[in-house]
């Protein structure tokens, strides 16, 4: 079987655990070995949350520098952040829409110019797919589906050993009624941002 | 119906490590649970709370981790399976009532699970806590993963019912928060959840007479641990070879994916320790003969290498042992896989290519992401207000806080937080600022922490005469570790009720001259109260009273309700 370590970042509140839920509870339908790793806490406050998920065979919960294949971005600052945690070989999917720190908006810090990075992780990394995840959430019927149309761009990727057809049933299983039809949306819609950006 | 639940034995569930705690206690038949909120020991009573709701199953928050200590002590001794959660910190709280009752022991078993916070994530040090297992002489499960963490639950009431003694069960971080398949075992057909206590001063009161007896009976007892600690499925040898290599926890996943990755499972001989209190010296001591040199693998202290030093040391046993000592791995933060594959290639003296990692000195500067306050957290507010005030009467204060979500004004731009050691030290810290400065002193502690620690050194404060503001920021709820209840609440969650303890009557009945309560979202008219609580230099408290946004959002309540 496929191994491969996904590296989730994002920022608190984004939905980044319900995220690795839906994938590590569908990897453990399909029989696929799964670990994952959250963080919780003071974290949720705005900070930085990450989630490791690991499947076919690993034992360790933890991605360390320069071992995820894939990088799951929820915000571009974040993706930069977390660079550091891939190799030659990632590939990393990430939201272009900013969510500023209140470092950046009480003046203490700056936000930096995403463009030019985006062309740099271009040329350093095997691949690249970075679109607004907010709008397209919009688009899919809630502004909170970011993390699912990140998912359903990862799943397009056909390198994580689940069938995205479960990890469909999962997510429809896993959501409230009332928001299900725009999460398999947004998951449909980031699934063809990885088909057109490939 | 909970999940947890789930009367399908066999079934795999994906659970958090601390969600497979809970599970093995009910699979053990726990009848009473108690616990005071801490990260990243927080689901597992979060979980027990849920089930209480739907089970015959006992849950109390309690205000302190001492007392739920006491609680579950009390209840085992009864003849009831208990429980009590904490927190690495929550154990120092605790340890009081942990000492003597490990004198007393108990009649039905009790676990005592230590959530270790190595790295810090949410917490203030990173202190380990298997020393407790060798300060008290209780025996200590410590599980590598949520599977283990389940079953070995399971055992350690099996264990502390025929030691007669309390288990510590200890996780850390990325044991409790990992989620991984778990498989259901049986539940239990019925549990026990009311008891009989047998008196037994003899036993249970440690006057002196009675305590140096039971000290006896402990050492007696641990010496009956550690023939089983030898022999127990959770200690493991695995593999063959001449460098061996000891670990315990989630270090075990570290060690076994870094000898598949290099290759070399068949040149190492690796003992896997889960029952490590006492230490399995039978074991240890054949584990030592069998191989040339060890490497001993172990977040944050060494106390298996030490175990190793000292078994050596005593049966004349010729081996190098490495580890912190050797400087191969450090006694900071928690570890990573990279890490110990490459201290393990290196011990093993192969050569190791880890992948690629292309050029990121083209990154810009990073904006930081500190946690903060929430966006109109009334917190906030208060802190705001109380700025204001201070402006003008043109002073300036210390400012001791406590551990919450206020520990983060902190940062800018708020800067309201000075010294802070623990629950309840804004209270005790305040009175040494008071005694030893003649500065202004204007304190911060949570409706919650207030309870489980400020409420013993603001009776000192009355009566030792110290002169301080205590600003208790109520916001209803435990915020920071999730929403759990606090006595004072009153937004209680459905079908949950408890009697109010009144804050302002308690700081009353202890003798504060001047309590005034404020609503931080009512600017003009709290600013006047503040004003007036400032006068002069007396002891002083002001409750700053309005739900926690996040929680307020959870029923529907607006923020401005008075």
């Amino acid at each position: 079987m496929k191994k491969i370590k996904i590296l989730f970042v994002g920022v608190g509140g984004q939905g980044i655990l319900l995220a690795t839920r839906v994938l590590a509870e569908a990897a453990l339908k399909d029989g696929v070995p799964v670990v994952a790793s959250e963080v919780h806490g003071m974290a949720q406050r705005g900070g930085v949350v990450e989630a490791n998920v690991l499947l076919g065979g690993y034992r360790s919960p933890l991605i360390a520098e320069g071992e995820a294949d894939i990088l799951v971005s929820f915000e571009p600052v974040e993706a930069l952040r977390a660079l550091n945690r891939c190799h030659e070989k990632s590939i990393i999917i990430t939201s272009t829409s900013p969510l500023e720190p209140f470092t950046v908006k009480s003046g203490l810090a700056s936000y930096p110019e995403i463009e030019p990075a985006l062309s740099r992780i271009r040329d350093s990394f095997a691949k690249l797919v970075a679109y607004d995840a907010a709008a397209l959430a919009r688009e899919a019927g809630t502004a909170k589906a970011v993390n699912i149309a990140l998912l359903g761009t990862l799943m397009a990727t056909d390198m994580v050993p689940v069938s995205s057809q479960t990890v469909r049933e999962t997510l429809a299983r896993l959501v409230k009624a009332k928001f299900r039809e725009a999460n398999l949306k947004a998951f449909e819609l980031g699934w063809q941002q990885w088909v057109a950006q490939r | 119906m909970h999940p947890l639940l789930t009367d399908q034995p066999g079934e795999k569930l994906l659970l958090l490590g601390n969600e497979a705690i809970a599970r093995g206690a009910i699979e053990a038949g726990v009848g009473l649970a108690a616990a005071y909120p801490g990260t990243p020991s927080s689901e597992i009573a979060n979980t027990l709370f849920q089930i209480s709701r739907e089970t015959d199953l006992c849950f109390e928050f309690s205000v302190n981790e001492k007392v739920a200590m006491e609680v579950a002590a009390a209840g085992a001794a009864a003849g009831v399976r208990t429980l009590t959660c904490m927190k690495h910190v929550g154990l120092n709280v605790a340890a009081d009532a942990l000492m003597t009752l490990a004198y007393i022991g108990i009649k039905a078993g009790m676990v005592i699970v230590t959530a270790d916070d190595p790295s810090m994530h949410s917490s203030q040090n990173e202190q380990d806590n298997r020393f407790y297992a060798r300060l008290s002489g209780l025996p200590m499960l410590e599980p590598a993963n949520p599977q283990e963490a389940k079953e070995m639950t399971v055992f350690a009431f099996e264990l502390s019912e025929r030691l007669e003694l309390p288990v510590i069960l200890r996780t850390t971080t990325r044991t409790s928060h990992v989620r991984a398949p778990v498989t259901l075992g049986p539940l239990p057909e019925t549990t026990r959840t009311k008891g009989h206590f047998e008196k037994e001063p003899g036993r249970f009161v440690p006057v002196p007479a009675v305590a140096r007896a039971r000290h006896q009976v402990l050492l007696q007892r641990g010496k009956e641990a550690q023939v089983m600690a030898d022999g127990s499925r959770f200690n493991q040898r695995i593999g063959q070879g001449s460098l061996g290599i000891i670990t315990s926890g989630v270090a075990v996943n570290y060690v076994l994916d870094a000898l598949e990755a290099l290759e070399i499972q068949d040149r190492v001989e690796v003992l896997k320790l889960g029952f490590t209190h006492p230490w399995p010296v039978g074991l240890l001591s054949e584990f030592l003969k069998s191989v040339e040199t060890v490497l001993v693998v172990e977040e944050l202290e060494p106390y298996l290498e030490e175990a190793a030093r000292v078994v050596a040391q005593e049966r004349g046993i010729k081996v190098d042992i490495l580890g912190k000592a050797s400087g191969h791995l450090p006694r900071l933060y928690e570890f990573n896989p990279a890490q110990i594959r490459e201290v393990i290639a290196e011990v093993a003296g192969i050569e190791h290519h880890p992948p690629q990692r292309p050029d990121l000195s083209w990154l810009p500067e990073l904006p930081p992401r500190p946690p903060s306050l929430c966006p109109g957290c009334p917190h906030r507010e208060t802190y705001l207000i109380i700025k204001d005030v201070l402006k003008d009467l043109g002073e300036e204060a210390i400012y001791p806080t406590d551990i919450g979500c206020y520990t983060l004004g902190l940062l800018p731009p708020i800067q309201m937080a000075d010294y802070l050691i623990c629950m309840g030290s804004s209270v005790g810290s305040a009175c040494g600022f008071s005694a030893t400065t003649d500065q202004r002193i204007i304190s911060f502690i949570g409706d919650s922490t207030l309870f489980h620690a400020g409420l013993s050194p603001l009776v000192n404060a009355v009566y030792n005469r110290h002169r301080f503001t205590l600003v208790v920021l109520d916001n209803e709820t435990t915020a920071m570790t999730g929403h759990q209840p606090t006595p004072s609440q009153e937004i209680m969650p459905p079908g949950y009720e408890h009697p109010r303890v009144s804050i302002e009557e308690i700081c009353r009945a202890a003798g504060v001259k001047k309590v005034v309560t404020i609503n931080p979202y009512q600017k003009k008219e709290a600013r006047e109260k503040v004003k007036k609580a400032l006068e002069g230099r007396d002891l002083s408290v002001i409750v700053s009273r309005a739900p926690c946004i996040l929680y307020a959002r959870k029923f529907g309540i607006s923020k401005a309700k008075s």
